[in-house]
């Protein structure tokens, strides 16, 4: 195994607007790679391309040496030893359990006793093996699901790929699908990537989240990283919840800032002194309390654990904050920010 | 270290070359040929002749009349079937349909065959009740007016298709809407469904025209003894009169139909527009109306029409077939199963043919599988504009009445074939060739669209399995399309056992097909010979056709073409 590399990737379907520019990339072995953004950004055209199903109209990939794919010519994705589940599953109707998750190795003509025991193997480690001769059609969504891991597990691939593999699952499903893969990527050690539009989702699974939009890479990081450091209003925007404010910077270095410092961009001097940048503001660093900005509450909603508030400054500006109390909307609160993150 | 690079595409490199190739061979060779000789011996004023012909004029009138008088009957049968068997709460409506549908699967000079025995002073079953007109008056059907009738009837399916699709797709919320606005039944079908369906109705009837245009069967054996010819038919009648003139004046005659069926195919194309009604079929059933007091009054009505267009004449043709000889009373006594004697196990003749007809089919529907199992394949991961061009030219040589075709082939084939130095001409393999021109839409239809709605990722997961295309095509691809490759073969076989225009032409001492042999049979006077062997036809039709209807819950919608 090694590591992957996507060097300056682009496809263009000649649609006008070309659906990925210049992704690089390195994903790191046995490293779970999350790609994330909204529907259309281009991450299912990246992860298509990795599988070989897109030829890139630009750039290069690589697995350690082996260049799998350029403009002029790429491995075909039946020779490259990757693995996909597919947000449909991809499960073969007309074959059992075991000949959907057995197929990749009668195509690699192992013999009957090897195959055998992979798929035994295989199937309890998703906990299916009481099915294995039933047919995809008799088992409920997670069960397909898991199939279909399984199918990706028996081969021992060098890369495996998801595709918004949980998008088709309830709530509860998610959570236990969620800890599936967790233990298939520490079982397999291949290298994962993980398309989602789900911000939780890539937060909760992934070694590293990609941020993509419109077809443009825009940042990766560790989950914790890309949280506390996100680059730019996008990401900002996409990963975690917050507010984001302009607010006049002072010309320093440091990107994070505390109440002391924040405090100042809200006095009257400041206004006149600095360029204005973009502040993310998370709500639990948005402290109500005696002292510290008037603002007015203009939405509350109670989320069990406690209230999110919505809180319209003097200068009109919006931040998001939680209160273990409850509020009624219009009601005059002070709040301190207590941590803000320039984009 | 590269190794494996291949273009990024998941067919093999000669697939799009191979089907290239067969598109060409069967689709754009042959009526390019036709359509070079015919304007060749325009511009030679080869046409002065054929256009100074009173005979022509009077064929392309018999043509246009027959057509659309026929045309009109269909309108008015398969009209008030599809209305009353669609919208309204009639009992016993799958009977009603299959029985229906089962004029246009049976070929036309059986149809032709079995109401000549029906009427007339030398009808066994008039006969047999003593009904029979004196001997001597003329038989009523063998005139423009029977021709029409006959073929309005063997295409009224066609109408009834075409509007029933048209009236499953109608909005079933639209009408309730109308209803709860306040609209009665009777407003509601004037007002929002019969404007809705009307493209339908115009598209089945466009149909119902070009079929007519290119009918043989039927103006052959009713109009030839009246010495009245329609195109078809004067085809036919040059062709076995052949002369110096022959080959020009039938490339400009079949040039003729394919003029007149593409100016229906336009009309029907018109009106269908961004409509595809054979895909359009609502799982929700539209509203169904209550006929109360009228219902029995209309299912008697319905009953009636099929005991009038289908049981009675083949009553009649069972009759013929038992009857010991032509003009001879049928009573239990005389009845005598020594016609199918005859046609299964004495004749020659008949012999051969069911070979030739069951080998053709058979080798037809196969051999058509291999290419558009390929070919489908290819239609499904193309892109649009790519799909539509293959399947246009797939279509052509099927949209076009057989006769066209068959004198295409002709064309083509009159020579020796260029490297070989042999020519097929004269015999089977002529013949198959154009039946595999003919029926390759047939085939393609379900396949391609058995392939359309396979989700692709159930390939692409067998190529991250490892497979390559045959593994593929082997594993995963043909069992999930099996029983639309089942339907292709069952259609095509059904087809081209029945069929009559195409091997008219091209057949040959020793290559005669059924329907050559049928209408052989009835020419030289043999009729009970003729109905005997229409009737095993017609029972091996509805076997196949029950054998379809089996099939029906395993297609993609659209497959079985009597079901919408």
């Amino acid at each position: 195994m090694a590591q992957l590399i996507l060097n300056h990737l682009s496809k263009d379907f000649g649609t006008g607007k070309p659906a990925v520019t210049g992704v690089s990339l390195k994903i790191r072995e046995g490293g779970f790679l999350a790609l994330l953004g909204p529907s259309g950004c281009g991450k299912t055209t990246v992860l298509r391309m990795i599988a070989g199903f897109e030829q890139p109209s630009d750039g290069e990939i690589f697995l350690g040496e082996w260049r799998l794919a350029d403009v002029n010519a790429m491995v075909p994705p039946e020779k490259r030893n990757m693995a996909m589940v597919f947000q449909s599953y991809a499960l073969w109707p007309h074959m059992s359990v075991a000949d959907n998750v057995g197929y990749p190795l009668t195509v690699r003509g192992l013999s009957r006793d090897l195959r055998d025991r992979k798929i035994r193997e295989a199937l309890e480690a998703v906990r299916l093996d009481a099915y294995a001769d039933r047919r995809p059609a008799d088992l409920s969504g997670g069960q397909r699901q898991r199939v279909a891991l399984a199918r990706c597990l028996v081969t021992d691939p060098d890369v495996v790929l998801l595709d918004e593999p949980l998008a088709n699952l309830d709530r509860h499903l998610r959570q236990e699908m969620e800890e599936t893969f967790r233990e298939f990527h520490a079982r397999s050690g291949a290298t994962m990537i993980y398309v989602t539009h789900d911000q939780a989702e890539a937060m909760a699974l992934a070694t590293d989240v990609a941020v993509m939009a419109e077809g443009k890479l825009l940042q990766v990081a560790p989950p914790q990283e890309i949280y506390a450091h996100p680059e730019g209003r996008i990401v900002g925007g996409l990963i975690g919840q917050g507010a984001i404010l302009s607010l006049p910077w002072p010309d320093r270095a440091e990107r994070e800032a505390d109440w002391s410092v924040i405090r100042e961009m809200f006095s009257p001097q400041a206004l006149f002194t600095q360029s204005f940048a973009d502040v993310l503001v998370r709500p639990q660093d948005v402290i109500l309390s005696d002292e510290g900005l008037d603002a007015t509450v203009e939405a509350a909603v109670f989320e069990g654990e406690r209230h999110a508030l919505r809180l319209r400054l003097e200068n009109g500006q919006r931040l998001r904050a939680f209160s273990r109390r409850p509020h009624g909307v219009g009601d005059r609160v002070r709040a301190v920010i207590r941590s803000g993150w320039r984009l | 270290m590269p190794r494996f690079l291949t273009l990024g595409n998941s067919q093999p490199r000669w697939l799009f070359p191979f089907v290239l190739s067969v598109l060409f061979l069967l689709s754009i060779l042959p009526l390019g040929r036709l359509a070079i000789t015919g304007i060749l011996s325009l511009v030679r004023g080869g046409g002065d002749g054929l256009l100074s012909d009173p005979g022509l004029w009077a064929a392309l009138w018999n043509t246009l009349t027959t057509s659309f008088y026929g045309m009109l009957v269909s309108v008015l049968i398969g009209g008030s079937f599809a209305l009353l068997l669609t919208l309204f709460d009639i009992r016993g409506k799958w009977i009603l349909g299959f029985l229906f549908m089962l004029p246009m699967m049976i070929p036309p000079q059986v149809t032709a065959l079995s109401w000549v025995g029906l009427t007339g002073p030398s009808s066994t079953l008039l006969k047999a009740i003593g009904m029979a007109p004196p001997l001597g008056s003329p038989q009523p059907l063998y005139s423009i007016g029977g021709i029409a009738l006959l073929l309005g009837v063997q295409n009224a399916p066609l109408v009834y298709l075409a509007l029933r699709a048209g009236l499953l797709a109608l909005p079933r919320d639209g009408i309730e809407a109308a209803r709860l606005s306040g609209a009665s039944a009777l407003q509601v079908l004037r007002d929002i469904i019969l404007p809705l369906a009307l493209p339908g109705f115009a598209a089945g009837a466009a149909m119902a025209f070009v079929s007519n245009v290119g009918n043989f069967g039927i103006p052959a054996i009713l109009g030839i003894p009246a010495s009245i010819y329609t195109l078809p038919t004067l085809i036919y009648a040059k062709f076995a009169s052949f002369g110096p003139s022959t080959f020009a004046d039938i490339s400009l005659l079949s040039g003729l139909i394919a003029l007149l069926s593409v100016a229906g195919l336009l009309v029907e194309e018109r009106v269908l527009r961004g409509r595809d009604y054979r895909i359009i079929g609502l799982s929700g059933r539209t509203a169904v109306f209550q006929l109360k007091g009228w219902r029995a009054v209309s299912e008697i009505l319905l009953w009636l029409v099929l005991l009038l267009i289908l049981i009675l004449p083949f009553a009649a043709l069972v009759a013929s077939s038992l009857a010991p000889a032509y003009g001879v009373p049928l009573s239990l006594k005389t009845a005598t199963i020594h016609a199918y004697e005859e046609v299964l196990l004495r004749q020659s003749v008949t012999q051969t043919a069911f070979r030739n007809s069951i080998g053709l089919s058979l080798a037809t529907a196969f051999g058509l599988l291999l290419v558009t199992v390929l070919m489908g394949y290819v239609v499904a991961r193309s892109g649009r504009r790519l799909a539509a061009l293959i399947g246009a030219l797939a279509d052509i040589p099927y949209a076009l009445p057989g006769i066209v075709l068959a004198v295409a082939c002709i064309l083509l084939f009159a020579a020796p074939l260029p490297v070989f130095g042999v020519s097929i001409y004269g015999t089977i393999w002529i013949l198959l060739f154009a039946y595999f021109s003919s029926f390759l839409a047939v085939s393609l239809r379900p396949i391609a669209s058995a392939f359309r709605q396979l989700d692709p990722s159930l390939e692409e997961a067998a190529r991250l399995a490892g497979a390559g295309f045959a593994r593929r095509m082997r594993d995963i691809l043909v069992p999930l399309i099996a029983p639309a490759a089942g339907a292709a073969v069952i259609l095509v076989f059904l087809i081209a056992c029945n069929e009559l225009t195409v091997s008219a032409l091209l057949w040959s001492a020793g290559t005669q097909t059924l329907g050559v042999a049928i209408y052989n049979l009835d020419d030289s006077g043999s009729f009970n010979l003729a109905s005997a062997l229409s009737v095993l036809v017609v029972g091996m039709v509805v076997v196949m056709m029950f054998l379809l209807e089996l099939l029906a819950n395993r297609l993609p919608k659209g497959v079985v073409p009597w079901r919408s």
